[in-house]
């Protein structure tokens, strides 16, 4: 089969990431998908200092920095000026990671979304706060260990189950959803060109694993996402206005291979893993039992 | 009251924002709210295992605008609350900071301050938001803010401003700088009796025609949600009763309680410290980690012969007037020495007999004493006057 993923890159050397980042690759394969008439809005996050130190500027697209509540705001008056001034073939992507979309840019997300301006918005997913110091977010999953969920002698783990965006933009009605997630770049890119061809607000959940606050090596994590996938902790999807379609895993593996690759999780007792594995089952139900609904 | 699970007494080497985390816990704060931002996450994460260990609960809510709103909501059911943020969260919080300042709940919220506008520099130091804690929120308000400049003082202020909070009535704001939240230092604690911690007064039952709150005394007990009593937490200008009310005259008493609290009280409230000031002809002012470079100029300055002395506020607001005032009258000129592009000069300024000129370092990093010194040993310009018409 011939490589889809483009050859063009906009993305340069330079970028001041840790090592084995994942949200730079999600960043790379979304502007491959984009195409080089693309201005990208980004608000706090490890993306707002990502782009580089001086000298380097590691983007070919202009970035627009937004304050941490106001992406959806921000690309809504990107959006709407550029159709004025006749640049309505300009793709405008909001690029937020999941503090900056689960928790305090929800409100901001959600009124771009309703409004239905023809935007993309990404939401770069390493399931807690890792720019400030790896912080618990409504998005990390339950069981993880984070500086504010310390897991110590009272077993303080985060108790709460993941908030997942991409389920909500479901439930608004929004007309592109999907997930997508680094081990699968061509899946990323496909759900990109597909998102394109959809006119209004599109909204992409992309699983980015991050060394640093997962606690795994940093080569390891193109693996990580891939387990993540495999094991059905992150499910890839595509809703194309309210046409459900759920990538089946041909080949499947234990939750425990994904959870026993990761630092954060290395506390965890068997009822803790009953609990992931629980929650796993029920939002798999869920979907397919969407799919089934969206196909009639 | 001994309470197991506080920080024991005797020395330590912590940093400034563990310290005031420990603290928080000694002054009785009970409830924690707050959403990560540099540099201050670092209180929020300490809190996150030290509150369960008192008794207490700690939240990290989605927004800055959700932490102040839940730390006035716990103060309003009666717990002591605490939030801390920089910056941008400080901005997030204004509203709510003015909320607390009409309901008259007490809290404290902790601001360290780095480079701005916008991110700026999260993670070095600045000292733009002296103005914002004193005119961020809309409206008219009387603030307590407290500058500290050592580690120690941020344990120390960090009590008083829970007390003060509760004295008070009001959200009350740290101001610390980011080098002295994160620099680390040897602090002494002490015994837990040895501080002096302001219960919340509380009012038990209330009849139907009791006043909610006594606009004509400054220290009102204050009416808990979940107690039995009916009562608002009023938003809209209220009179004694708590009932909202359109008439001016109303908004002049209720304002005229407000403001009138923190200015009949100032003089126990203001703390300030003065260094080599007797004989000073150049006093500079400054505060939090400016004022310990400058007070090794003062002392360099002295060396060399050079008659300077060093004014530094602790409690940025309420503004110490009466203090600069009574040494501009002796000295020959004020030099307001602060990490931004002149804020407190303003009010130093307008307080002032003596010729009063700025000295700006650019946030990003702590000022180099030596060159200080070098400006200062040149002869006083003349100020010039700021308000020149032209076209």
């Amino acid at each position: 089969m011939p490589l889809s993923i483009p050859k063009e890159e906009f993305m340069e050397p330079g970028h001041t990431a840790c090592h084995g980042c994942g949200a730079t690759l999600s960043m790379r394969y979304v502007l491959k998908g984009m195409g080089p008439n693309t201005v990208v809005s980004v608000p706090a996050a490890c993306w707002a200092v990502i782009p580089g130190a001086i000298p380097n500027r590691t983007l070919d697209v202009p970035m627009v920095y937004t304050p941490f509540a106001a992406t959806g705001a921000a690309i809504t008056g990107l959006r709407e000026a550029f159709n004025i001034l006749g640049k309505e073939d300009y793709n405008v992507v909001g690029f937020a990671g999941d503090g900056g979309t689960a928790d305090i840019g929800l409100q901001s997300l959600s009124g771009a979304m309703e409004r239905g301006h023809n935007v993309f918005y990404i939401m770069y997913d390493n399931e807690a706060y890792m720019n400030t110091g790896v912080q618990r977010s409504g998005s990390t999953p339950y069981g993880a260990e984070t500086t504010t969920t310390p897991v110590g002698k009272d077993r303080n783990f985060k108790r709460q189950r993941k908030k997942v965006v991409a389920d909500l933009m479901m439930a608004q009605g929004v007309p592109y959803v999907a997930t997508a997630t680094i081990a699968y770049p061509e899946d990323l890119i496909r759900k990109i060109t597909n998102a394109k061809n959809v006119k209004g607000p599109k909204f992409i959940q992309i699983l980015s694993p991050c060394p640093v606050g997962w606690y795994y090596p940093s080569e390891k994590s193109v693996e990580i996402s891939r387990l993540a996938v495999q094991s059905g902790v992150f499910p890839l999807f595509e809703c194309i206005h309210g046409q459900l379609k759920v990538t089946r895993q041909s080949k499947p593996i234990r939750l425990s291979e994904y959870l026993s690759a990761q630092g954060r999780f290395s506390h965890m007792e068997e009822e803790d893993v009953r609990n992931v594995q629980e929650y796993i089952d029920e939002r798999m139900n869920f979907l397919l039992e969407l799919e089934q609904k969206s196909g009639k | 009251m001994i309470v197991k699970g506080l920080i024991d007494p005797g020395k330590h080497f912590i940093s400034g924002n563990f310290a005031c985390a420990e603290a928080a816990l000694i002054a009785g704060c009970r409830f924690y709210a707050g959403y990560p931002i540099t540099p201050s996450s670092e209180i929020l994460e300490r809190l996150s295992s030290r509150l369960p260990m008192v008794g207490g609960h700690f939240v990290e809510m989605e927004d800055e605008i959700g932490s102040m709103a839940a730390i006035l909501g716990a103060a309003n059911a009666g717990l002591k609350s605490m939030t801390a943020t920089s910056g941008p969260g400080f901005s997030l919080m204004q509203e709510n900071i003015g909320l607390g300042m009409i309901t008259e709940t007490p809290c404290v919220v902790v601001n360290e301050m780095r480079s701005g506008p916008s991110t700026g520099i999260p993670t070095r130091v600045g000292q733009g938001d002296i103005m914002q804690a004193h005119w961020g929120t809309h409206g008219d308000v009387e603030s307590i803010s407290y500058c500290p400049n050592s580690v120690q003082e941020m344990f120390d202020l960090t009590i008083t401003a829970f007390n003060s909070a509760e004295k008070y009535r009001q959200p009350v704001i740290m101001l610390p700088d980011q080098v002295i939240g994160h620099m680390s230092e040897k602090i002494v604690v002490k015994q837990p009796w040895e501080y002096e911690i302001v219960p919340r007064l509380t009012i038990s039952s209330r009849k139907a025609d009791d006043k909610l709150v006594d606009f004509s005394t400054d220290f009102s007990p204050m009416f808990l949600a979940g107690t039995g009593i009916r009562g608002n937490f009023e938003s809209l200008t209220h009179d004694e009763m708590g009932y909202p009310s359109n008439s001016s005259a109303v908004e002049a008493k209720m304002m005229n309680h407000l403001l009138g609290k923190i200015r009949d009280h100032r003089d126990s409230i203001v703390e300030f410290e003065k260094y080599e000031t007797d004989d000073a002809e150049t006093l500079l002012v400054a505060y939090g980690v400016t004022s310990r470079v400058m007070e090794r100029v003062v002392r360099e300055g002295r060396n060399k012969g050079l008659k300077i002395g060093l004014f530094r506020p602790i409690t940025i607001w309420p503004f110490p007037d009466r203090e600069i005032r009574k040494l501009s009258k002796r000295v020959q000129r004020i030099i307001v020495t602060e990490i931004n592009y002149g804020q407190y000069s303003h009010s130093v300024r307008e307080n002032s007999d003596a010729p009063v000129e700025e000295m700006h370092f650019p946030p990003g990093a702590v000022p180099d004493p030596d060159t200080v010194l070098k400006s200062i040993s040149k002869p006083a310009k003349q100020e010039k006057h700021r308000r020149e018409k032209g076209k």
